[in-house]
């Protein structure tokens, strides 16, 4: 292990008391047993297959502070915080750094639905957070997984009881405020029961202007015939570390969108996986990204066809500007006795200076005989015949290398089921490649 | 309106276009014919800045302006315009927010605001009607999926919405059937006007029983050999190119 590594393990072992004594049992109970696979791991180097192309190393070589003892941050997020979509009506918690912001006020909810703090859920109703909890994520592989499960203690926690429909969309707002270099290891819950249906939007936001590293782990669970829309966005400052990883479990009939959308950032890296357990499930997996500066964006995706009738959809777009850089590994794995699976796999890409970069990897892996699978990436530039075709109409090269790149993107914003959410991307997506959305919203550090 | 002096061009260093010399007065409708290869879409090409090309020596004056120094978009906002041979396929970008785009950069050129919604969408009705345009065509993206004679309306739709000063058709004409060629060539009628002009690039005497032309130029080898009046793309419909070449290439 690296000095690095060595520090957090003593820093773990130091505050194991003080870690286990704010948090509830179900979340204490897996603790040590994943430091030790962290131990056995250590942070991902670029070495490692998974990681060729984006360094974990570095980032967790910085000094952050962490919130071990669980101080209240002095922060109401409704002061601090602007949201990037005014208009939509919808049900909003926060977490502030790695804590649930409890709200004075509580929203009414339809019967039976919790929505509250993961501490608090797995306080309250251990019955039910336990069998979920810690169930997906695979801390003996993914070092930052272990590392989240050794450190989380709080974070966002839905169960949707059996047959329940919300009738508007949840929205999460994770915000990174802190006056010193700050790391957070958030952990979210969401459990849909059989029948259930929600919209879920996730937005990522930073407001300080210090360096921040989120690891924040995911775990989902849609039961049979449930329906879930998930939509990740982030917009963060380029000081900001994200690992965000998603680890989702369909059962049979169910149907899932995830659409990851990183409209500004610093380094990203967001792992989904996704595990369709039953069968005549239907998934779209989607997702965008947009670099400029020397912003970094790292999407690796896993959809696993363990059932036969599944259908999957799987399409990422990046447009990288200046010198920014892209990476894409997505892997469909069609199990054995998968019939009739139908999966297709498609990542696109732009790199619009010679100084982009982007590395993709698109993956097969077939187990079955009878399946309709197909994958493919592609990278280039803007379609020269197109800019010119524009501009022998009195575009100018600005505005028609604007609208091509913006066509471009026009399929993953069209993957957005909530009107205003998709209107308001729309907005946000142009005015990214203006230019005017340069900088975070709110954002103070960003040149 | 347009003056070329001399117009020599080529491509990865083959010259296409060997000294051409024209001129084009308001109110005038020109036809260039010629065999294959002989130049001609490369002339346009020329005059409408595809940077594919280079123009080794020559000028180009359009309005007492030098052509060549102007980029692509200020020859269009100058009132030049293209129908392409190969209309070229947009997909995402609808044909709305396409023509918004360019009526405001001419207007913007032109010191004027943007067009109000009310006033294009009015636009965009008028001119569609006049090239029996569907009108679902405009919802979608820029040629896509359009059939070859949807694609060639759609070019005249564009130049009656931007009502330019002189047209160039390079061979609007192929791939039309004979009621959408007398749609489109309605359509460029239609525009005809004292103060504009139209150069017609074409094979076939055909789209000139249509569009009648007041002069008939013969482009062969990068030059423009031959210049009568209508009656030279009656021979030529009638004899072929062959005469011509020979007796071009002994006068060479």
């Amino acid at each position: 292990m690296t000095t690095k590594e060595n520090s957090y393990v003593e820093l773990y072992q130091q505050y194991r008391h003080s870690i286990h004594k704010v948090c509830s049992p179900v979340l204490n109970e897996p603790r040590d047993k994943a430091l030790d696979s962290f131990m056995r791991l250590g942070f991902p180097a670029t070495s490692h297959e998974d990681y060729l192309y984006t360094d974990l190393k570095t980032p967790f070589e910085i000094d952050y502070g962490l919130n071990i003892n669980r101080l209240t941050i002095p922060a109401n997020p409704n002061d601090v915080f602007h949201c990037d979509v005014p208009n939509i009506t919808s049900w909003v918690y926060f977490v502030i750094n790695d804590s649930f912001y409890v709200a004075p006020k509580k929203p009414q909810l339809p019967d039976g639905v919790i929505i509250c703090g993961l501490n608090e859920a797995s306080e309250k109703y251990p019955e039910l957070v336990k069998p979920y909890y810690n169930q997906l994520a695979p801390n003996d592989e993914v070092a930052t997984v272990a590392f989240n499960t050794a450190f989380a203690q709080d974070g966002f926690f839905m169960y949707i009881p059996k047959e329940v429909v919300l009738p508007k969309p949840v929205q999460l707002v994770d915000i990174m405020r802190s006056d010193v270099d700050f790391m957070a290891n958030s952990r979210n819950l969401i459990i849909l029961e059989e029948g259930a249906k929600v919209q879920f939007l996730e937005c990522a936001h930073t407001v300080d202007g210090v360096q921040f590293l989120s690891n924040r782990v995911t775990e989902v669970f849609v039961g049979k015939n449930a329906s879930l829309e998930y939509y990740s966005l982030e917009n963060t400052h380029n000081k900001t570390t994200t690992i965000s990883s998603l680890y989702l479990r369909q059962e049979a009939f169910s149907n899932v969108l995830v659409n990851e959308i990183t409209l500004h950032n610093g380094l990203t890296r967001n792992d989904v996986k996704i595990d369709l357990q039953g069968a005549h499930c239907e998934t779209v997996l989607c997702g965008m990204a947009i670099g400029d500066k020397a912003e970094h964006i790292d999407n690796a995706t896993l959809l696993i066809h363990a059932q036969p009738n599944c259908k999957s959809r799987e399409l990422f777009k990046y447009v990288m500007d200046d010198s920014s850089v892209g990476a894409f590994a997505g892997k469909i794995l069609v199990e054995q006795g998968a019939q009739k699976t139908e999966a297709m796999l498609t990542n696109r890409n732009l790199c619009v200076t010679p100084n982009a970069k982007m590395k993709t990897k698109p993956q097969l892996e077939i187990y079955a005989d009878d399946v309709k699978c197909s994958h493919g990436a592609t990278i280039g530039q803007l379609d020269e015949t197109a800019m010119f075709y524009m501009r022998s109409r009195g575009l100018s090269e600005q505005d028609a290398r604007l609208l091509l790149m913006f066509a471009f993107m026009a399929d993953v914003i069209e993957n957005i089921r909530i009107d205003v959410l998709q209107d308001r991307m729309r907005l946000l997506v142009e005015k990214r490649f203006r230019g005017e959305l340069s900088k975070c919203v709110g954002c103070v550090i960003c040149k | 309106m347009l003056t070329i002096k001399n117009l020599h061009a080529s491509i990865n260093g083959k010259e296409i276009l060997r000294g051409i010399d024209l001129v084009v007065n308001e109110g005038e409708i020109h036809a260039i014919m010629g065999p294959n290869g002989s130049g001609k879409s490369t002339l346009s090409a020329v005059l409408t800045g595809n940077p594919m090309f280079t123009v080794t020596e020559g000028e180009v004056f359009f309005n007492g302006k030098n052509l060549l120094e102007m980029k692509p978009e200020d020859r269009s906002r100058e009132g030049l315009f293209l129908s392409f041979q190969y209309p070229v396929e947009i997909p995402g970008v609808s044909m709305t927010q396409f023509m918004r785009s360019a009526i405001n950069a001419h207007r913007a050129y032109k010191g004027l605001e943007p067009i109000s919604a009310s006033d294009f969408l009015k636009l965009m009705r008028e001119k569609k009607d006049m090239v029996e345009l569907d009108a679902k065509l405009a919802n979608r993206s820029v040629n896509e999926g359009f059939s070859g004679g949807e694609k060639k309306r759609n070019e005249i739709f564009q130049m009656a919405m931007l009502e330019p000063k002189l047209s160039i058709l390079d061979e609007t004409d192929s791939g039309l059937d004979i009621d959408a060629l007398r749609i489109v060539a309605e359509g460029v009628n239609k525009l005809r006007r004292d103060d504009n002009a139209c150069i017609v690039i074409t094979h076939y005497q055909r789209l000139l029983d249509y569009i009648k032309p007041d002069i008939v130029h013969v482009l062969y080898k990068g030059k423009i050999v031959r210049t009568a009046g209508p009656e030279l793309a009656l021979e030529l419909e009638d004899r072929g190119y062959e005469w011509l070449k020979e007796q071009v290439d002994e006068e060479q």
